[in-house]
């Protein structure tokens, strides 16, 4: 990935972010404590802030520089569990140039650690409900418009679901009906990237 | 002059600054300075919340070669100092645990099994038998 297409990410993920707040904290009032919107916006504003330090270096130390810069300001559960996700992506990312099946290897080891840190895994209406789809369809060769379909149809699909993770399992089944805010943020996120690839 | 044997210290991690205090005060009225107990809330910028380094923080101030027992309040506390211990030496991370237990209550059990010795294992125990009552 060129150095361009990763400065031209962190300004979109952070305007992306920071237009999303007041909807992901809408999202997390309903089923959790509230503060998703901040956090995350107080994490990709950080990222922002450290752009020239994370820029300076390869992609794959890059992302664990902003992975650990989440881990460090966020705040929230959230911090740790996209912060857990660059990390293990930068990882695994190649030295060169990342191909499609290198990005869905980086994207595999970034599932796995969100499910190791969070101690979650696929139905438990979390990112991971939207992180795990799209990171099979990047394995199976789709185009970026059904990454696109892959990850709105995934996140949608957490309404009905009902919490046995995070804070909105303390409602049990009255978590149904509601979007889950970390597959919203996952969405918005994923979708960002999309647009940044699109050009 | 004899050096009594150190004692498990404890970390008090809350979303709130004002509750992870309270709780440490509650501990300390039980036990005193035998046990070290140190505590951190709040998000990086003063909110509810929980903040890794000021966790990486406490994990200093309370370490003993006993060990460090940590009491969290909700998944963010605890996801936050899974991630503070691992940030520690290597050496240290086998003597530290997040423990399984209500944050007042554990934290009071927690200190009071401290201060007489106890092993960190035993510490640990003791604060999570609350969680395994009816």
């Amino acid at each position: 990935m060129a150095n361009e297409q990763l400065s031209a990410l962190i300004d979109a993920t952070n305007t992306a972010v920071q237009e999303a707040k007041d909807d992901l904290t809408k999202l997390d009032q309903a089923i959790g404590d509230g503060d998703h919107g901040l956090n995350m916006a107080r994490g990709f504003a950080a990222i922002e802030q450290d752009r020239d330090k994370i820029l300076a270096k390869p992609l794959g130390p890059a992302l664990q520089a902003a992975g650990m810069t989440l881990v460090m300001k966020v705040g929230g559960a959230s911090g740790p569990l996209y912060g857990s996700l660059l990390m293990a992506m930068g990882k695994a990312a190649p030295e060169g140039e990342p191909d499609r099946a290198s990005l869905a290897d980086m994207l595999g080891a970034g599932v796995e650690a969100v499910k190791k840190r969070g101690k979650s895994d696929r139905g438990a209406k979390t990112m991971l409900d939207v992180l795990i789809p799209v990171q099979e369809a990047l394995a199976d060769g789709a185009d970026i418009a059904k990454i696109r379909q892959v990850a709105d149809d995934a996140a949608e699909a957490t309404i009905p679901m009902v919490a046995t993770k995070g804070r909105a399992s303390y409602l049990g089944e009255r978590s149904a009906g509601h979007l889950d805010p970390g597959a919203a943020s996952s969405r918005l996120l994923l979708q960002t990237v999309c647009d940044v690839i699109e050009g | 002059m004899s050096q009594s044997p150190p004692t498990v210290g404890l970390v008090i991690v809350s979303h709130s600054s004002d509750v992870a205090r309270g709780t440490a005060e509650m501990a300390r009225q039980m036990v005193g300075d035998e046990v070290t107990i140190v505590h951190c809330g709040g998000d990086p910028d003063g909110g509810l919340g929980t903040d890794v380094s000021k966790i990486v923080e406490a994990i200093d101030q309370a370490w003993s070669e006993a060990g460090v027992a940590i009491l969290v309040d909700l998944g963010g506390a605890e996801t936050n100092s899974e991630m503070a211990v691992e940030m520690q030496p290597a050496e240290r991370q086998d003597r530290i645990r997040i423990l399984n237990a209500p944050v007042v209550e554990g934290a009071v059990m927690a200190a009071a099994e401290a201060a007489g010795g106890s092993p960190l294992s035993a510490v640990q125990a003791t604060a999570e038998e609350l969680m395994g009552q009816p």
